[in-house]
Order: structure tokens, then sequence, then C-alpha cells
């Protein structure tokens, strides 16, 4: 993974609430055993008509959309099914950071590592977020700070392993094989009591 | 010691490595259940680094979201929905081989719905904790034992280390008081308590169900409950052990015997949340209430009693979810017509649903161009029913006895509705395109969806039942 620092970009916004994982990628492109690939489904079924040509009125088919890498999201993102799938495909679409006043817990987990900023900002910092969409920020991570063009700055909450995780770009995996010694000592005393 | 809750006593049992200001705690994993989709790229980052399964033993796998539900071939070999459906089984089925993972595959009598084969197998206990790449990994919750759906790295994780990082979930205590009335089920009941606290109103904590109406509910009942708590954004639900579930799990494959089993239960009785144990938070819901209840929009929360006016919507997402169901404010579900019926998934698979469809539906058919698709969870499950002659009942009245699996409810298998077409279902999640790209669910009862079959739109079971009692 590689390490996240800052991210500059414009936002997109999809101020539906509640939209869940199958909305961001249906579970009929998951028979894949690939994570690489994805960003092609993310929101299939809003970005694309029938006939497979894109949907001009969904709004990252936008032009002012395109190429933002910051998402706004309505309330509860990421609810539902806890595949992986979701983030890989967000991120392979090019989005950076997903920014709501509420994130489901396991997609926000999933997010996270893989290098997915997924941020809850308070109510009306994610409304006046939702109103301007395609305005600049500049995220700094280690700070946890959102800037916005007029000079605004929201703070923002985040864990700080997951945060020493992104600025190192290390992923969790590394850490837990590094504790196996308090994990044998962990199955040694249970193995006794039993 | 201070007053603990059973998720206090669930989770104290489990830390392998306290969380510090800086870490999360390390938390062990008693059971791993794995599936054919969210774990392949587990088992691929496995291999990249040279690392093991550490507990193949703690290790559970099946095959059943991309698994066709069809009969097989002339060759007795499974027909899947397409070649990267196939090649992903295949995947499964050469990690398990390598890495010496236990796998209810093809060849196996209790191949089925993860979370309908590890209580059916009695691997499923009091006391543990169980992961895996689904969430609704909540279902096991039922039996007291902390279950929760995790994504793929976090299969990648569990495998090398038999560990997850995590941080403590908040605890909502809710109270389900009153008696829950005879021509309700568990799925009423549970789709009204998230109609109650919301989709979102569980969000960051664990719930434990309590109270007498909960108590009074059988194993089978308990799972469609915990299983829904996802439904309501909480990662998991939990029913402390009683009576119930000791009758549920003895003599299962897995479970333990003789002295093992006393000790076992001696055990699980010690894990019901201390009398003055404080939760983070506390509702009430009064079971007397509940009335039969459905979907009638494209999340899990906007639920309304079978016969009660569709409420006004209150948002523009609301106002789109009612155009999206084509179903219109100020009247009653209850009429509207059907196309579809999908008596399966996780949450109503089991035998006691089976049952309950085949109640309403012995000596009736369905109404014309109703398509009905009943999958029972698993194997075992469908050998039971057809002993109990419920598959002929089924087939008399028209509708598709199909092999076990997920099918309908998550729709990948090659089992889904068409564009715009209405599907009564007794799975869990009823988002947009969930069953098919177009197509409207309505989420309900087994009883309720088997009653809308015959009527050929949503309708009530009471009436069919009054009938056959007469
Ligand atoms: S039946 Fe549905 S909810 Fe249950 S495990 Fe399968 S896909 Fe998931």
């Amino acid at each position: 993974m590689n390490p996240i620092t800052h991210i500059r970009a414009r936002t997109a916004v999809l101020a539906h609430e509640n939209i869940d994982t199958d909305r961001i990628i249906p579970a009929r492109f998951l028979t894949t055993t690939e994570r690489a690939g994805l960003g092609r489904y993310a929101f299939n079924d809003w970005r694309y008509a029938a006939d497979g040509r894109e949907n001009p009125a969904f709004e990252l088919n936008k032009p002012a959309a395109r190429a933002c890498e910051i998402l706004v999201a309505g309330r509860n993102f990421g609810c539902g099914s806890s595949r992986e799938h979701a983030p890989w495909a967000l991120l392979d679409y090019g989005i950076r950071a997903v920014l709501s006043s509420e994130i489901a817990d396991i997609f926000r987990n999933n997010a996270l590592k893989n290098g997915l900023l997924a941020v809850v900002l308070s109510e009306s910092e994610h409304r006046y977020l939702l109103a301007h969409p395609g305005i600049e920020l500049a995220i700094d991570v280690a700070a946890q700070t959102i800037e916005l063009p007029d000079g605004g700055r929201f703070g923002f909450q985040l864990d700080a392993f997951a945060k020493h995780c992104l600025l190192a770009g290390v992923d969790q995996l590394g850490f837990l094989l590094a504790h196996n010694d308090a994990i044998e000592r962990f199955e040694r005393r249970r193995g006794e009591a039993a | 010691m201070a007053a603990r809750t059973l998720l206090d006593k669930l989770w104290d049992a489990h830390v392998v490595k306290a969380a510090t200001a800086s870490t999360p705690g390390i938390l062990y994993v008693d059971l791993h259940l794995i599936h054919e989709v969210t774990s392949p790229q587990a088992f691929a980052e496995l291999r990249a680094r040279g690392l093991n399964v550490r507990c193949p033993e703690r290790t559970l796998a099946t095959l059943d979201h991309s698994t066709p539900t069809a009969p097989f071939d002339d060759l007795g070999q499974p027909v899947y929905a397409s070649e990267e459906a196939a090649a992903q089984v295949a995947e499964l089925e050469k990690n398990c081989a390598q890495f010496g993972i236990r796998l209810n595959g093809w060849n196996s009598d209790h191949r089925g719905i993860v979370h309908v084969i590890g209580p059916e197998l009695g691997a499923t206990q009091p006391g543990m904790t169980i992961v895996c790449g689904d969430s609704h990994t909540s279902t096991h919750g039922a039996f007291g034992a902390l279950a929760f759906g995790i994504g793929t790295t976090e299969v990648g994780h569990v495998l090398a280390t038999q560990c997850l990082l995590q941080q403590k979930p908040k605890s909502l205590a809710i109270h389900v008081d009153g008696e829950l009335p005879a021509n309700c089920s568990a799925k009423d009941l549970v789709l009204h308590i998230i109609g109650q606290i919301g989709v979102n109103g569980g969000t960051g904590h664990v719930i434990e169900y309590r109270g007498r109406a909960i108590q009074a509910l059988s194993m089978e009942q308990r799972m469609t409950v915990c299983n829904m708590s996802i439904e309501a954004g909480a990662r998991a639900g939990l029913i402390a052990p009683d009576q119930v579930t000791y009758d549920y799990l003895r003599e299962r494959p897995y479970a333990p015997r003789g002295e093992d089993w006393d000790k076992a239960v001696r055990y699980w009785n010690s894990l019901a949340s201390d009398a003055d144990a404080k939760y983070d938070r506390v509702v009430h819901v009064d079971a007397s209430r509940v009335r039969p209840t459905v979907t009638y929009g494209t999340h899990p929360g906007m639920v309304v009693a079978l016969d009660a006016a569709v409420p006004a919507p209150a948002s523009l997402q609301e106002r789109r979810a009612l155009e999206y169901m084509q179903v219109e404010a100020g009247k009653p579900l209850a009429g509207t017509a059907v196309d579809v019926v999908f008596v399966g998934s996780c949450t109503n698979s089991r035998l006691s649903d089976l049952r309950d469809a085949a109640a309403v539906l012995r000596g009736r058919s369905l109404a014309p161009r109703v398509r009905m698709l009943v999958v029972p969870g698993s194997l075992a499950i469908k050998h039971e029913a057809e002993r109990e002659g419920l598959d002929q009942v089924f087939r008399a009245a028209g509708a598709e006895w199909r092999e076990p699996g997920c099918s309908m409810c998550i729709a990948m298998n090659g089992d889904l509705a068409k564009p715009g077409q209405l599907v009564v279902s007794t799975s869990n999640r009823n988002f947009e395109g969930r069953q098919g790209p177009g197509a409207r669910t309505v989420l309900a009862s087994p009883a309720v969806a088997a009653a809308s079959a015959v009527a050929g739109c949503v309708a009530d079971p009471q009436s069919l039942l009054q009938e056959q009692a007469a």
C-alpha cells in the first residue's frame, strides 16, 4: 500500500442516503477472484442504462464530476453487505476519499484497510459539502483536517492506528504477525483452562 | 469484578492483547467460516506472502453464494451461471485442499448457506467468537456467540493469525417484552424492530436482544432475529444462551459430548449479562404490538404493517424509493400485484420456515403467472423437508423446489427477477437491484410470502390458514 498523507482534489456529490454496497457494486460482479479492475462496475446500475450506455442523468457521469477524487455521500454510506469489493471498486474508479455524516462500520473498516480515506463529518459540515459540489478540498491526514477553498477548515476523527497505517503505507497483517508470541500464549492459556 | 454484559464477557474471554491509545486490541477467533465469494483474494494474499493457514481446524468452508440451485445436469454436475462462478468455486476447492480446510462442497451432506450450516453442525456454540466474510454472520449471535462480518483483507488476517484487530463496539440492549401475537413470526418482529430504531439505529453497537418475548422464541426464530441485526446497522446481535439453546445443540455433530458437554453448559450458563450490568443504550419494544409486517421501500427500515397505509414520504430519498417500488403512499401494500415469490436465504430457509410456507400452500396452487422458488438453506434441511413431504406440497402448488444456496437473496448465481418485477422475498435486503437490475423487493415472512404466491398479490395468510383449520 502506498502512504497517503495528503489528498487534494475536487468533490463529487451523491446526496442519496443509505447508499448500500449493492449500489456501489452489484453482487453479480462478485464472481471474480481478483481485486483489480472493479472500477468499471462501480455504481453500475446507476451509471449505465439497460442497453449498456452511460446514463447522462447520473451525478458522477456529469462533466463537472469527472475526475473528482473525493466523494461526498449522503448519510449512512456503505451500509449492507461486507463486500470489500465496494472499496476496491471505488478506488479503482478513482475515488480516494469518502466523506459523509455517517459511514457504515464494516465499509469504513474495509475502506481504511485499502487506503480509501473514509471520514465522518458533523451534520453542518456535511450539509455544506453537499451544497457545494465540485469544490477543491485539501485533506491533510496527519493533521486530520480538510481545508476548503475559502480557507475554512474542518477537523475529523481518525482512529490512531488506521492513521498510522495510512501515513506509513503499511498494512495491518504485519502488525498481527509480529504478535505471534502473544497469540501463542493466549492459545496455551486457554488450552490449560479447558 | 464490576457487573458485565454478555458482550463484555465474550470480549474479555478473547482478548489476546488489549487495545492501547495507539493500537487496537487483538481478538482471538474461535470459528472462521468461509465461502467462495469473499475468500479468493485472501488466499492469494497468503500465497503472495508465503504464509500458512494458522488453524485449519478452526476454519469451515462451504459453497453457497454463486452456486446454482437448479437441478444438476444429466451427468450429475452443477450448471453454473457463468464460467467465472465455476472458476470461483474451483478456486475455493483448491484453496481448501491445499491448506487442509474442511469444505462442505458438492459431495458433502451438509453443503448449504454458511449461516445455516454452522448452527446445524453444532460448529456454532455459545461463548465463541465467530467471523465470516459476510455481514449476516450476526446470525450466530442467537447462540450467545460474538459473531460478525468482516472484509476480505480481514479474512486474510484470520487465516494467517486466527486473530483480528478490533475496537470494542458499544452495547445496545433491546428489551422485547409482551407476547408476540400468534399470527406473527420472528421475521415480523425483527422488521418491526428495524422500523422502530432505523437502518442506522445500531451503528457502532452490538445489539443484545433481551426480554420475555425473546426467550419465548425457538432457536430458528432467534437466528432470524439476530440475522437482521446488520440491517439495523449493528455488526452483531446477541441472545444469552439458555435451555432452548442447549436443547438445539445437544448431539449435533460438532457439539461437545459427555463430560465435555456438562462442562461446556456450566460455562455457557455463566455468560448471561449480570443483573446490574450497564449498556450504552437501551431500547424497549412491545412485542404484542407487532403485526404481520413487510417492507415497502428500498431499505429494510422502510416497513409497514401489511394492512396499514404506506406512510407519506418524509424525504426526497423516500419519494424516490416509492417511485422505484411503484408503491403509492396512503394505501396498504396488501393487494399489490406480485410476480415472483422467494422463500429462502439465511434469514428464513430453515425447516420451520419451510413448514410455515407449506402450511399456507397445502392443497392450494400459485396464482397464474406467479413464479415461486423455494430454496432450502442446506442439503440437510432439504432432505428433512422431503421426509416430511413438504417438497410435495410446494411442487403440487406449482412452486420450484430447488437445491440449497443463497439464490435470489443475492441474485449472483443466475436466480434473479426481471426488471420491474415485484418479488415477495423472505430474505433480508430490499436494496434497489439486489434481486436483479430493476427488480422490486418486498421483504416478508415465509407465511406472508406463501399467501402472496397463492393470492397473486401481497396478502395476509390469516384467512387462508383459518380456512384450512375449518
Ligand atoms: S442467504 Fe443472502 S444474506 Fe445470507 S449469506 Fe447468502 S447472500 Fe448473504
